[in-house]
């Protein structure tokens, strides 16, 4: 049997809601009380709950995974435990070689000290040894791009730089298993790739990585094969892209709250022409239902929707008022859906509605739903950004020309 | 305990890099800098003198200057002894975001918090030597006593402080306790007395495993005088066994660091 690098078998973890004994005063008399006897079975049933149930996975040497769910599935627990903060309530965690966690990386900041000394007390922090920073610091800088600022204390630093620092620190551990927690959404869009490529050349050097993400097509993209979470428990494990396509399917967020304007929106869904569903081929025609309901009379009301990439870049946005379209009032517990018909001229990828309820003569907005509803754009042809404009490829050679000297560039 | 030991090796830039991080801080942005290793002590001290004064007023006899000897050299141990529990019963929550987010052996951060101490305690050492030295206290062969006295020292810090940083995380009364009775311990500690005082009740002082090793270096230091031995094996024993019960709780407590803290 070959050894796996990492090997989760029926992984359990209970989690207790609110506090136990946060002072002596109440240890003494709860031990009192278990001393006596009396303690009636397990008093705190009812305050715990499962986190993860039955979780079981392997992931193989150089593979990289992926671990998608909603926020509360339980990915952050599962990667607490890989990374061993968190032991699991019942199961086995193996672990084999050297295992790094791109959790929080700065975590091992000190706000005081230098950019130049945190980098040392965080990647001895991070599992390296002194010597290897000194070996690696000019890499571990140059990567930051933070050259100029190495001698100022990082409480002085914007977010970034301070995410920037971390992850770059983080980055220079040469890890046997990588576990990688959203640090993709640190920094700009530069640092985002640098830190992209990063993984993937960690990757192409035979180390396994474990990815959770909400960023599906970063997930997508890097991992073979995925797991998907719902509510603690393996939902479905696979190829990545039938993992994540399942995940757009099932993850409509659940609404909470709006629910005592005057008008509220009630539901978001996509369709296509003959009925409900989330996968689209690119230039398909796709209806987004925005259903609206009224508590209290209002008038002149109007709906927008915004179409968002998973990296929350706008790829499309309109109302139906700016569309040039009437108006409508609700009543009191009437239901009105506006449809909306779009032709998909989008790049492969996920992509997040959000829609809004606003009466546009004095600019009131009622309600408005972030990601209330998602759905997933393939195309034939590669396509990546956010637009698809059907690419063409031709070629067209010309013989006997001069060659041009360039210069090698600085 | 042996695998324990390789995996502290493991980890020994770590604890380093952690102690530096305490000192680093701590002199950091500080007007006094390095003298602030000297001066709890020397407040101590100050206050012994004071103290010996009254006894020496109350007796009739005059002050001599053995007996400041004796105080300044038991008072800075005690300094360190104080310093390092107080921040090594703090220093698990004081690093609740690395105990929740990274994973290596939590008890690097009491034993960095020891060590740190451990580096205030050689400044003030440093000093306190070249002052005895020009007061002109001596030498003599007792004085190979002294770095047993302290590696004892050392430990029983460490026993306390590994037992007391866990229970701090997952009570916070303990860390009040443990101010109130670092504060009055001074009163039940021979620091500004002998235990000698106390003639034939002397042996209830001693019991406080902390009084022999005092005891012990104002005796080689001062008097040139071997510790008394007996006591030394207890507080030796007492040490060990501490170290070993409290290297054993924390062990058992800390999977459940993480989600108590």
């Amino acid at each position: 049997m070959p050894e796996f690098p990492l090997q989760v078998e029926q992984v359990s973890k209970k989690f207790r809601k609110g506090q136990l004994h946060d002072s002596l005063r109440d240890l003494i008399p709860a031990a009192a009380r278990k001393l006596l006897g009396r303690a009636s079975g397990r008093p705190l049933e009812k305050q715990e709950f499962w986190a993860l149930q039955d979780v079981c996975f392997e992931v193989a040497r150089g593979e990289a995974f992926g671990i998608l769910g909603a926020n509360g599935a339980g990915k952050s627990t599962i990667l607490k435990l890989l990374s061993g903060i968190l032991k699991p309530t019942s199961g086995v965690i193996r672990v084999n070689g050297r295992l790094s966690a791109l959790i929080e990386v700065s975590a091992g900041f000190h706000p005081d000290l230098t950019g130049r000394e945190n980098i040392f007390l965080n990647g001895t922090i991070l599992g390296l040894k002194r010597s290897e920073i000194r070996r690696r610091f000019d890499e571990i800088v140059a990567f930051s791009g933070l050259e100029e600022f190495l001698d100022t204390p990082v409480k002085r630093y914007s977010s970034g730089m301070f995410a920037r620092l971390g992850f770059s620190v983080a980055a220079h551990v040469d890890p046997d298993i990588l576990l990688v927690d959203e640090v993709l959404s640190v920094g700009d869009y530069l640092f985002q790739r640098r830190c992209l490529e990063r993984m993937h050349a960690i990757l192409n050097g035979g180390a396994t990585v474990v990815f959770v993400s909400h960023n599906l097509e970063a997930v997508a993209n890097l991992c073979s094969r995925s797991l998907l979470l719902e509510r603690g428990r393996v939902a479905r494990i696979g190829a990545s892209e039938e993992v994540v396509r399942d995940y757009v399917g099932a993850s409509r967020q659940r609404r909470t709250g709006n629910l005592g304007h005057e008008a509220f929106i009630a539901d978001v869904r996509v369709r296509g022409r003959d009925g409900s569903r989330s996968h689209f081929q690119a230039g398909e025609k796709a209806y987004i239902d925005v259903e609206v309901r009224g508590n209290r009379p209002c008038e002149q009301l109007a709906v927008g929707i915004i179409i968002r990439t998973a990296q929350r870049v706008e790829a499309f946005n309109t109302s139906t008022q700016r569309l040039g379209a009437k108006s409508f009032s609700l009543r009191e517990g009437q239901k009105v859906t506006c449809s909306l018909a779009l032709d998909l001229h989008l790049a492969t990828g996920a992509y997040y509605v959000s829609a809004w309820i606003y009466r546009y003569d004095i600019e009131k907005t009622f309600d408005e739903w972030e990601s209330a509803a998602t759905f997933l754009v393939s195309a034939d042809r590669d396509s990546r950004g956010v637009a698809n404009l059907y690419p063409e490829v031709s070629l067209e050679t010309v013989e006997s020309m001069n060659p041009v000297k360039t210069q090698a560039q600085g | 305990m042996l695998e324990y030991l390789r995996e502290l090796e493991r980890y020994r830039d770590l604890l380093y890099m952690l102690a530096w991080r305490d000192i680093r801080i701590k002199y950091k942005q500080t007007i006094m800098g390095f003298m602030w290793a000297v001066f709890m002590p020397l407040l101590i001290i100050s206050a012994g003198v004071l103290v010996r004064y009254a006894f020496a007023r109350l007796s009739g006899q005059p002050v001599v200057l053995t007996d400041i000897d004796t105080v300044a050299v038991k008072a800075i141990p005690w300094a360190f002894f104080v310093a390092s529990l107080r921040f090594s019963t703090l220093s698990l929550i004081t690093n609740s975001n690395l105990v929740t987010k990274i994973y290596f052996p939590r008890e690097l951060f009491p034993l960095a918090a020891t060590l740190s101490q451990l580096f205030d305690l050689t400044v003030a050492s440093v000093a306190l030597a070249v002052i005895l030295a020009l007061a002109g206290i001596g030498v003599s062969i007792q004085l190979l006593w002294v770095p047993l006295l302290l590696v004892l020292l050392v430990a029983l810090v460490l026993a306390l402080g590994i037992l007391l940083s866990a229970l701090a995380l997952f009570y916070r009364d303990v860390k009040y306790i443990v101010e109130v009775v670092l504060t009055f311990g001074i009163f039940f500690t021979p620091v500004f007395y002998d235990v000698r005082l106390f003639g034939e009740w002397a042996w209830v002082l001693l019991l406080n495993p902390l009084a022999p090793l005092l005891e012990g270096l104002a005796a080689c230091i001062v008097r040139h005088e071997a510790p008394a031995l007996g006591w030394l094996a207890y507080s030796a024993t007492f040490s060990f066994v501490a170290l070993v019960s409290s290297h054993k709780i924390f062990r058992t407590l800390e999977p459940a660091f993480a989600e108590n803290i």
